[in-house]
């Protein structure tokens, strides 16, 4: 048996709870909204011509792996990322991992994890674990979106390991090889808000404030074009990207809200504070928008106009987080 | 969103026991993180999800029953997957995998090609050469 002295600490979205709980293991003071925030999580994105699950593909989250490594790179950790063709070897690079004593991030398919519940075990290939252990024939898991640590077999592991479709992760592991004895959390926070800002500020119609409101034009076009039915079942999918296991709510806002409170206290700056109530009521009212989307895509008949009130108050949002980021922006000048 | 008003409604995460970490503000406005045991939006969304899912699988069953597609495609939908996926798994360009949904070219597949799709829907051979959905 082989076990590493790993604390398990649940998180909401689990790239961030893999880097925070892996960087804690290494020696690093650090929590969720730090790494979130370091990492320039927060983003806004629609990407046209491109469908999932046969809906539009929203997200508000930078492409997977891409926290983890801005953190790192901003904290000076060296990481190492391997690939693999082969199960055996991927195996053995794990396994020898675990006898140094590190402990190994590993990306797998959510398709393949048992102790999901059915409803939730879709092909989504970018889900993120820590691999902390062996006994016996079990690896032992600490994926961070669940409350406790959890066990695997090996072929378990190995189909999550090897799944294939968008992202197919080919067994990739991660971890870091050379962790810095200071850090300097002030020039990590300012740059991981800095790149924030200037995505959520982007001059593109499809990213960031801009994205918002090009969503909220294309629910009324949805509405026209494609009809009821549809629209319906694409508000479903932007709810889920929005609410679903991993946003701690309201599209990632909130645990922006918590990075700026961190931030302030370390940067020493109370004008962030003040800011991150701000970006509590933009999460509200991200809340209260999935709210009424999932009403209106229940109730159909009885509010007429369901679909114009949502596209209102998308616009609202898109103003809004608009000009929270212009005011972040001078604040961090 | 504060503390207390972090939903607790019923949802499929109940089945596994399974709470999710939200992020919520205390009365002074400071952030904390609680516990959910789900929420009614969310909820809604999925089921919306899944009956899509099931409407598809259903076509796909009834495209196979009256000999418009091969077995291949209603268990593909039915495993959750999409051609990409299957491609995937099978080695094999897209664009086979769409002439394999053909009941004329699935008919004419090998054996061993029939019982590798077999082995990644998780079925046994005969079920998918005789088609009893």
């Amino acid at each position: 048996m082989n076990k590493l002295d790993f604390e398990h600490r649940q998180s909401a979205h689990c790239e961030n709870g893999v880097a925070a709980n892996i960087f804690q293991y290494n020696g690093i003071n650090i929590d969720e909204p730090l790494v979130f925030g370091i990492g320039a999580g927060l983003f806004f994105i629609y990407i046209p011509f491109l469908k999932v699950n046969q809906g539009p593909a929203v997200s508000y989250r930078p492409m997977p792996g891409w926290i983890f490594s801005r953190a790192s790179r901003r904290l000076g950790i060296d990481i190492k990322r391997e690939h693999f063709r082969s199960i055996d070897k991927s195996f053995e690079a794990l396994d020898r991992n675990l006898d140094k004593g590190i402990a190994s991030g590993l990306q797998v398919g959510v398709y393949h994890l048992p102790y999901l519940p059915d409803e939730y075990r879709f092909h989504f290939n970018a889900h993120n674990l820590v691999v902390y252990g062996k006994k016996g024939n079990e690896y032992l898991i600490s994926d961070p979106v669940m409350e406790h640590t959890t066990s695997l077999t090996k072929d378990e592991l190995a189909r999550a390991r090897f799944t294939k479709g968008v992202f197919s992760p080919r067994g990739h592991m991660y971890y870091p090889t050379t962790v810095p004895h200071s850090f300097d959390f002030e020039k990590a926070i300012s740059a991981g808000i800095k790149r924030t800002t200037h995505d959520m500020l982007a001059p593109v119609p499809y990213i960031g404030a801009n994205g918002i409101k090009y969503v909220s034009k294309k629910i009324l076009y949805w509405k026209e074009n494609h009809g009821i039915k549809k629209t319906n079942h694409y508000l479903a999918q932007i709810i889920r990207m929005q609410e679903e296991i991993g946003t701690g709510g309201g599209g990632f806002r909130f645990i922006y809200g918590a990075f700026l409170q961190r931030a302030s206290e370390i940067l020493n700056r109370p004008e962030l504070f003040e800011l991150s109530h701000n970006m509590t009521k933009i999460g509200d009212d991200w809340r209260a928008w999935a709210l009424l989307a999932s009403r209106v895509c229940r109730n159909r008949d009885k509010e007429s106009d369901g679909y114009e009130r949502l596209s209102k108050m998308m616009i609202q949002i898109s103003k809004q987080e608009k000009q929270f980021f212009l005011d972040l922006k001078k604040t961090m000048k | 969103m504060k503390k207390e008003e972090i939903p607790q409604d019923r949802s499929k995460l109940e089945d596994k026991n399974i709470r999710e970490v939200c992020y919520a503000v205390d009365k002074d406005g400071k952030y904390t993180t609680g516990l959910s045991t789900g929420w009614e939006a969310k909820s809604i969304a999925l089921d919306l999800s899944m009956e899509h899912l099931n409407e598809q699988i259903e076509e796909a069953r009834q495209a196979v029953l009256n000999g418009s597609k091969s077995p291949i495609y209603y268990f593909m939908w039915k495993e959750k997957m999409d051609v990409g996926v299957l491609a995937g798994y099978m080695h094999k360009y897209r664009w086979k995998i769409k002439r394999h949904f053909k009941p004329k070219v699935f008919n004419k597949l090998n054996t061993n090609t029939k019982a590798k799709y077999a082995e990644i829907f998780g079925i046994e051979l005969k079920q998918l050469e005789n088609f009893n959905e």
